[in-house]
This record gives structure tokens, C-alpha cells and sequence, in this order.
């Protein structure tokens, strides 16, 4: 594994909303299999950086590299074509159709059905299947058929989390994916983000730290938009600064 | 060589004095869009309104001009406020297609309610002998009800911009447009808010569709005839943006008289072409922030 | 089944149940064909409803599918109107080749609009939407050598369809070959409306952002159903046209935009069938109101708007399809 190149790498990415500056030459680097985590105070950036990676925010400097590949300016799409995809913070579902119909959709997204303007959705062979099989295993064939605006939040996340993995992805940008759900339904949502094949490289957010040492192996911490420290879990938890700014402790 | 330069001032003073009432009864439009992202296709209807209320008192009641437009900015002022509580405020954060029909509906009903109190052929409001004479600038005269109104959109931009830069509710307004919920969080009450700028916005409505019945004569379908020349305003100037609608307004109103006046053949075209060409080029018109 | 594949899970058999066709989506037909008999006199009226219901219909795919609410849709139905007008002036008289010209022009029409207002979003495309409708009106309304202007276009024939049946006095060949026309134009737009762009159609309106995120090219599948229902528009405009001979100014005006919005919203937005029902009920009353007492008509039709906004999700068929559940899960 140490072996292999990064997958994603991001050098010296800035952005500014007027006066603030919301990333400061923040660096990044994804290799396969990765257990990455971003943390940081509230603000402090870190749905920007997920924007500006994956093509939602243009960043005014900076390169970013997918497959040694410069994606900087590439469309939305084209990096979801080459893998690179992202979950996000607040729900973004398409709450008046059923679970099953949304991850269809991701999946017809990546397969091309979804430009066929002709035949029938849902025929032999369709997108829907593995659509289907991807709900079965994060625990969602029961509620299929069920307007997603209908389930319980928590559920609604695990749907948010589906629509990505139905794009196959080799680089996972989750945003928070357990925000706002009970501690019972967080349960769920991580060993479903356990279970996820160790071919593809997680970067994690989030704010509950029991959770993030739980899943990182590194992690990155983000303050107004600057890189506080990036390194080894167990060095990051250990880091005097990280436990001032961030964490509240005192040392 | 004076005649070319008497045509042109001729048509300034006219497509200004237009401005001006595309401004009046515009600017509460441009306000309310932007403060509550509320999509309403009836405004006219206050202006509408406003205007009946006006020639009514001065036509049949012999209300001296002054107070029948005082009367018509209340006028406005009242309905808007009324029609706000009782039906625009249950659609707050509905979708756009329910407002546009909603609004729609009430521009309907507002139109055939007027054309059974009022009848359905345009009428026109008679104006004091002192506003329709003539001005004399030395090389030509111009109608004195034209400068009045000028000078009026004038005083009506100073006296909103006076209002919404140096008021406290104003400082409220500029806020909540900016950024509603960062209002909210500081405690500013942007429903209420949004009530009052939209009566008032109603109540300038009414004002222009009084003022301006000499040039956009007052019938039942005053507020789907002139709908189109309001959003063009409200649009290209960008939404909540007073100084916006003040610029659109001018350029909406010169362009649109003199066009039509130099080029009658290709008629609105221009205008239309103009605010496309606007709009592609910045999406949230020429003051507005994207 | 071919040897191999898998069969599908009950849940996505469920979802493909959905599409088939019901008994009941017979019955518009039916009521159509039984009435070409049953009021003989009321045809022009007829193809009048059931040429409007296309355009609806039209305007179904664009807003109540993609989500795109458009304050302009009489853009296309004026220039479908128009072009098949001044293509039978210009000795063009054969209907049906006539009709598909008009669809390939205005559709051209709809893709070259489409792609420049498209890249807008929420109330500006609102306005271009209004703007382009306008624009086009008033280029009709001031190119009156060729157009006619506010007297219309008017004096032009067509050949007998098919060369066999004449357009008559009373709108029998009118009435059958605008419910044909209808037909066809059904048929094509419930198979897109059930395929997988259809589908993907849904989701943009459901959620833009995230089906950018999926890695939709959003802005081209917009695109590509707005130039359908502006052809389909168009269509309906040419079929006007050669139905009454006759081309009035009328048809690209903002009036027919609203009416055509409304008449969709009465019956029920992104369900096909609510451009049957809300046309159907509309034109019949308006013909019966309007005509007395035009005034009468805009004020109910004003309270109708503002009731169905505040109470009535879903237009008539929503309300059909609530009573019916309802009357479903009503175990006594
Ligand atoms: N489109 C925008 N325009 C202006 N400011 C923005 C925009 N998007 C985000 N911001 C600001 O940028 C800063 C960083 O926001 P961001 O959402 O990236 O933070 P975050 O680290 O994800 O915070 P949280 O933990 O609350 O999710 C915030 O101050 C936010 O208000
Ligand atoms: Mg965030």
C-alpha cells in the first residue's frame, strides 16, 4: 500500500469570499485506500475545500491533480467520471422520489443509460438492479419504495451516502455524514462507511472526535481556512495547538 | 442643427418623466423581490388601483389634484397591506410557480373587479390648469406636467434612498436583503419587515399609477400592460436594489420612448432585445449581486 | 426473458409497474372519439381543445418534468402558427409535411433559445422566458408585410390530407386529424417522460445540485427537452393554423402564455393526463363564460388560481388521485 502514488493531490489551493479567506494554501494528498480525516472548527472552510475539489467553487490558485491528471478546471462532471465524488453536509436528496429511484439515478449516471431518451426505465437489466443491491446492503431495501422525504433522518443520510457510492467512486469526500442523527442511526452510518471496499480513499469530515480517531488513520485539521497540522491520528490527538484551538482541552 | 437638438430634448424630457414613473411604481417591486424572494406578478395592480382611486376623486368629486394623490398612495398602502396579510403571507418560501399563479389569480380578479366598478375603457384623470401648460426653455417648451413629474421621481428617489440609507428601518431593509438569515439571528423581525416595506411599496405604486395616468392611461388591464415594463425594471436593475431600478428605470424609459419615436417600425423590440442582452451578460441585473 | 438475466427484484418491478399502461388512460380517447359523434356541432371547438391540449401538453414536458416555469411557452406555439401559415402562403400546402416543418423549425427555435436562456436559473430565467415571448411578439406584431401584423395572416389552403379527406365547414377532417396528431404526439411524449432521461428530467427538478453532483450534464439534458416542447409547441401552433386557416397575433401573446400555464396547473403539473383535464375544463368553460361576460370569467378564474394555490396541491388530478386513495383505505 505505502507504495502506491496519491490518487487525489491538491498543492496550494486559495479561495476568498470577499475579505475572507476561506482557503489559505491548503495542501492535500489521497492515496488508495486512505482513512483520511478533516476536522475543524465551524467555518473554518471545510465544505469549500469539498466544493473547490470537486468542481462546485473555483478556486483562484491552486492545482488539483486526480490520477496525476490536472482537474483544476475540469467540470462537475467530468471528475465524477473519473471517480471523484462527494456526499454532503446537508442532505441533498431528491426528497419526492423513492430511495430506490435516487440511487438509480447515480447509477444510470455513471452506466449512460440516463441520456437514453427511448426506452423504458426500469426494464430488464436496468440500472435499477444494482441500484437495488446497493440499498440491500446499507440496510434500505425495506424502505425502497418509499418517498425518501418520508424517512427518518437518519435514513435520509444513509440515502445521501447511497447516491454517491452508486457512482462507484475511487475518491470519497464525505461531508459530515453523520451530522444531525442519533446516536443509534450514527451507528449505522459508520460500519456502513466501514464496510466500503479498501480500494477507495475516504476523506472523512466531521466534528465528533470519538468517531473520527475511530476511522482516520491521518488527519488534517483546518483553522480559518489555513492547515493547522496534518499527520498520524494518534500525533494530531497528541498536538498541543490542535488541543487549544480546536479541541478546548487544556493540555 | 436646433431642431435636431430641440427633437432631442423634447423626447429626453418625455422618456424621463416615463422613467420616472417606471421608478415609482417599480421600486417597491424591486424592494419586496429581494427581501423575501416573493415573486409578484399583481403589482400593477396597486398601481392600478392607486390611479382609479386618484381620477375618481378628481374627476367625480372634484378632490383638488394634491390630495387625490396623497389619497392614491394610501390607497395603495391599504390594499397592499391587506392583500399581503391575508393571502401573500400564507406563500412565504413556496415554491415560484405557486406565487406566479397566485399572484396571477389576483391580478385576474383585480382587473375584473376594476373593469365592473370602473368600466373597462381606459380613462384619463384631468389635471389642474396649472400642471398642463407649457414650460418655456427659450429654444422650445416642454408641458409642464412632464417636468412635474421629473421632478417628482426626483424627489421620490432622494426621499427612498434618504429612507433606506440613514433610517434605522431602512438599515433593517438593506440588511435583511443581504442576507435574510444573518437578519433574523440579530433579532430584526424580517415578516414584519417585509409587511411594511410592501405596503409601502404598494402605496408608491399606487402614487406612480396616479401620477403617471397621464402617460400610462388607467383601464382594467393596466397591470398586465405595463407587468412586463415593471420586471424589466425590477430585473435589470437587480432585485432590492433601488439605485438599480433607478438606472433600469432611465434606460428603460428613454430608450423605450425614444426607440419608438426614431424607430417606430421595430417598436418594443429593442427593449426586449436590450434586456436579454442584460440579463445574459449579468443574470442578477446591473446593481444586483450574483 | 433472454437466457441469463436475472430477474428483477419485486421492488424494481414495482418502480416498472409504474410506467405500464392502465385501462384508464383509455378513456380520454374513448371520450374523444365518442365525442366527434356525439356533438357534431361542436367540432371546431373540438380540434380548438384538443390542439391546446398539445400545447399543454408541450409545456407539461418542460415544467412539470424538468422543472423549467416558463412565462413564454407562446413563443413557440406562435412561431409553429406562424411558419405554417407563411409556408402555405409561399405554396407550401400540403398539411402533414407542413406540420413536421413547423415542428423541425420551431424546434430549432426552442434549441437555439433554450441554449441561451438556460444557463440562467429561478426568477431571471423567468424574465427571459417573458422577454424572448415578447421580443417574438413584437417582431410578428411590427413585420406586418410578412406577417400581417394585428390583422393576422390570413387566406391560405391546404390540400386534402392525406389527398383524400378535405378540411370541411365542420371540422370533421379538423377534429380527426388534430386528435391523430394528438395521439402521436402523446405517444412520443409518455415514452420520453418513461425512459431513463425522463427519469434523470425528474431528478433535476427534484434536486439540481445534486444530480451536478452525479455528474449530469444538467444544462444540455434542460436543453434538450426544452427544444422537444417547443417543438411539440410549435406542432400545435401549426395545427392551429391549418385547422382555421387563420393566423392571429394573439397566439404569441403573453395572455397565451399565462393561459397555457394555467390550464396546466388546473390539471395537474408533470402527470400527462392534467393537460387533458385542465384544457378540456378551461376551454369549455371559457367558451360558455367568456363569451357573455368576459370580465365574469377573469374574476373566477382569479379566485379558481388563488384557491387551487392555497388549497389544492397537484391540480384536478391530484384531487381525483387523493379521493381515490382515500377512498381505497377507507375500510369500513
Ligand atoms: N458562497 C459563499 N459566499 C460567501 N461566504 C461563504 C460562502 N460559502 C461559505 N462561506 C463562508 O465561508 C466560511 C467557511 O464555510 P464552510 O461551510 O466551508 O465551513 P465549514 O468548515 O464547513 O463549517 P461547518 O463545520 O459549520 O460545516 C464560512 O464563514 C461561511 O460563512
Ligand atoms: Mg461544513
Amino acid at each position: 500500500m505505502e507504495a502506491l502514488g496519491p490518487v487525489l493531490q491538491a498543492t496550494g489551493l486559495n479561495k476568498s469570499f470577499g475579505a475572507l479567506r476561506v482557503a489559505e494554501n491548503i495542501d492535500l494528498c489521497l492515496r488508495p485506500g486512505d482513512r483520511h480525516a478533516l476536522i475543524g472548527p465551524n467555518g473554518a472552510g471545510k465544505t469549500t475545500l469539498v466544493n473547490i475539489l470537486t468542481g462546485r467553487t473555483a478556486p483562484s490558485s491552486g492545482s488539483i491533480l486526480l490520477d496525476r491528471v490536472d482537474i483544476t478546471r475540469a467540470s462537475q462532471r467530468e471528475r465524477v467520471r473519473r471517480g471523484l465524488v462527494r456526499t454532503f453536509q446537508i442532505n441533498t436528496i431528491f426528497r419526492g422520489l423513492s430511495a430506490l429511484e435516487n440511487v438509480t439515478l447515480a447509477v444510470a449516471e455513471r452506466t449512460g443509460a440516463a441520456a437514453n431518451g427511448w426506452s423504458r426505465a426500469y426494464g430488464p437489466a436496468d440500472a435499477a438492479d444494482e441500484a437495488f443491491g446497493l440499498l440491500e446492503a446499507l440496510g434500505l431495501a425495506a424502505d425502497a419504495l418509499r418517498p425518501v422525504q418520508d424517512l427518518p433522518y437518519g435514513r435520509q443520510r444513509l440515502v445521501e451516502i447511497a447516491l454517491a457510492l452508486g457512482l462507484k467512486p475511487r475518491v470519497l469526500l464525505l461531508d459530515e455524514p453523520a451530522a444531525g442523527v442519533s446516536s443509534a442511526e450514527s451507528d449505522g452510518i459508520i460500519s456502513a462507511i466501514e464496510a466500503l471496499s479498501t480500494d477507495i480513499a475516504i476523506l472523512m469530515i466531521d466534528h465528533d472526535m470519538d468517531l473520527v480517531f475511530r476511522f482516520a488513520k491521518r488527519i488534517t485539521v483546518l483553522v480559518r481556512g489555513a492547515v493547522l497540522m496534518e499527520g498520524e491520528a494518534a500525533d494530531v490527538a497528541a498536538d498541543r495547538r490542535v488541543r487549544e484551538t480546536y479541541l478546548g482541552l487544556n493540555a | 442643427m436646433t431642431s435636431a437638438i430641440s427633437t432631442a430634448v423634447g423626447l429626453l424630457v418625455d422618456g424621463v418623466a416615463y422613467a420616472m414613473i417606471l421608478y415609482i411604481v417599480s421600486a417597491g417591486l424591486s424592494v419586496t423581490m429581494g427581501l423575501m424572494g416573493f415573486v409578484n406578478l399583481a403589482h400593477g395592480a396597486f398601481a392600478m388601483f392607486g390611479g382609479y382611486v386618484a381620477l375618481t376623486l378628481v374627476n367625480a368629486w372634484q378632490v383638488p389634484f394634491p390630495i387625490a394623490v396623497v389619497a392614491a398612495f394610501a390607497g395603495g398602502a391599504a390594499a397592499g397591506f391587506l392583500v399581503e396579510r391575508t393571502i401573500y403571507a400564507r406563500l412565504y418560501g413556496a415554491g415560484v410557480l405557486d406565487q406566479v399563479l397566485m399572484t396571477i389569480g389576483v391580478l385576474f380578479i383585480t382587473m375584473a373587479a376594476a373593469a365592473f366598478v370602473w368600466g373597462p375603457l381606459p380613462q384619463r384623470i384631468a389635471l389642474p390648469s396649472y400642471l398642463t401648460g407649457q414650460i418655456d426653455l427659450g429654444f422650445r417648451q416642454v408641458p409642464t406636467y412632464r417636468v412635474f413629474l421629473i421632478v417628482a421621481g426626483f424627489i421620490a428617489a432622494a426621499g427612498l434612498w434618504f429612507g433606506l440609507d440613514r433610517t434605522r428601518i431602512g438599515a433593517c431593509v438593506r440588511a435583511a436583503v443581504d442576507n435574510r438569515r444573518m437578519a433574523e439571528s440579530v433579532g430584526i423581525d424580517v415578516r414584519r419587515l417585509f409587511s411594511l416595506t410592501f405596503a409601502l411599496g404598494s402605496g408608491l405604486a399606487g402614487l406612480g399609477g396616479a401620477l403617471g395616468a397621464e402617460i400610462l392611461a388607467i383601464s382594467p388591464s393596466y397591470g398586465i400592460e405595463y407587468l412586463v415594463y415593471f420586471l424589466i425594471v425590477v430585473s435589470v436593475g437587480g432585485l432590492g436594489s433601488l439605485r438599480g431600478a433607478f438606472v433600469a428605470a432611465l434606460l428603460l424609459g428613454i430608450a423605450d420612448h425614444g426607440g419608438k419615436y426614431l424607430l417606430p417600425e421595430l417598436g418594443g423590440f429593442f427593449i426586449y432585445a436590450a434586456m436579454i442582452a442584460t440579463l445574459l451578460w449579468r443574470p442578477a441585473g446591473l446593481f444586483g449581486r450574483a | 426473458m433472454p437466457e441469463g438475466a436475472t430477474i428483477p427484484h419485486p421492488a424494481v418491478a414495482a418502480l416498472a409497474r409504474r410506467q405500464t399502461w392502465r385501462a384508464i388512460e383509455a378513456l380520454p380517447w374513448v371520450l374523444a372519439v365518442a365525442a366527434y359523434f356525439v356533438f357534431p356541432a361542436y367540432l371546431n371547438l373540438g380540434s380548438q381543445i384538443l390542439i391546446m391540449i398539445l400545447f399543454t401538453l408541450s409545456l407539461d414536458l418542460v415544467l412539470g418534468y424538468a422543472g423549467i416555469i416558463s412565462l413564454g411557452h407562446a413563443a413557440f406555439f406562435g412561431v409553429g402558427a406562424y411558419t405554417a401559415g407563411l409556408l402555405a402562403q409561399a405554396g407550401w400546402v400540403e398539411p402533414i409535411s407542413g406540420l413536421i416543418a413547423a415542428g423541425v423549425i420551431t424546434g430549432f427555435v426552442g434549441l437555439a433559445s433554450g441554449f441561451v436562456i438556460l444557463r440562467t436559473h429561478g426568477l431571471t430565467l423567468l424574465m427571459l422566458t417573458l422577454a424572448v415571448a415578447a421580443m417574438l411578439h413584437e417582431i410578428a406584431n411590427k413585420a406586418a408585410a410578412i406577417t400581417g401584423g394585428t390583422d393576422g395572416l390570413h387566406g391560405m389552403t391546404f390540400t386534402p390530407l392525406l389527398g383524400l379527406f378535405r378540411f370541411d365547414l365542420f371540422g370533421r377532417t379538423a377534429y380527426l386529424y388534430s386528435l391523430a396528431v394528438l395521439l402521436v404526439m402523446f405517444l412520443i411524449a409518455r415514452r420520453i417522460v418513461s425512459s431513463p432521461f425522463g427519469r434523470s428530467l425528474a431528478g433535476i427538478r427534484e434536486n439540481p445540485i445534486r444530480m451536478q453532483a452525479l455528474g449530469a450534464p444538467v444544462s444540455l439534458r434542460l436543453i434538450a427537452i426544452y427544444t422537444v416542447g417547443a417543438s411539440m409547441a410549435g406542432i400545435a401552433g401549426a395545427l392551429l393554423t391549418q385547422t382555421s386557416q387563420f393566423v392571429a397575433l394573439r397566439v404569441l401573446s403573453f395572455e397565451m402564455s399565462g393561459a397555457v400555464l394555467i390550464m396546466l396547473i388546473l390539471g395537474g403539473v408533470g402527470r400527462l393526463y392534467g393537460a387533458f383535464v385542465g384544457t378540456a375544463i378551461y376551454m369549455i368553460v371559457q367558451d360558455s363564460a367568456a363569451k357573455t361576460t368576459p370580465y365574469y370569467w377573469y374574476f373566477w378564474l382569479g379566485w379558481l388560481l388563488v384557491l387551487s394555490v392555497l388549497f389544492t396541491r397537484g391540480g384536478l388530478i391530484g384531487v381525483f388521485e387523493r379521493a381515490r386513495k382515500a377512498v381505497a383505505a377507507w375500510k369500513p
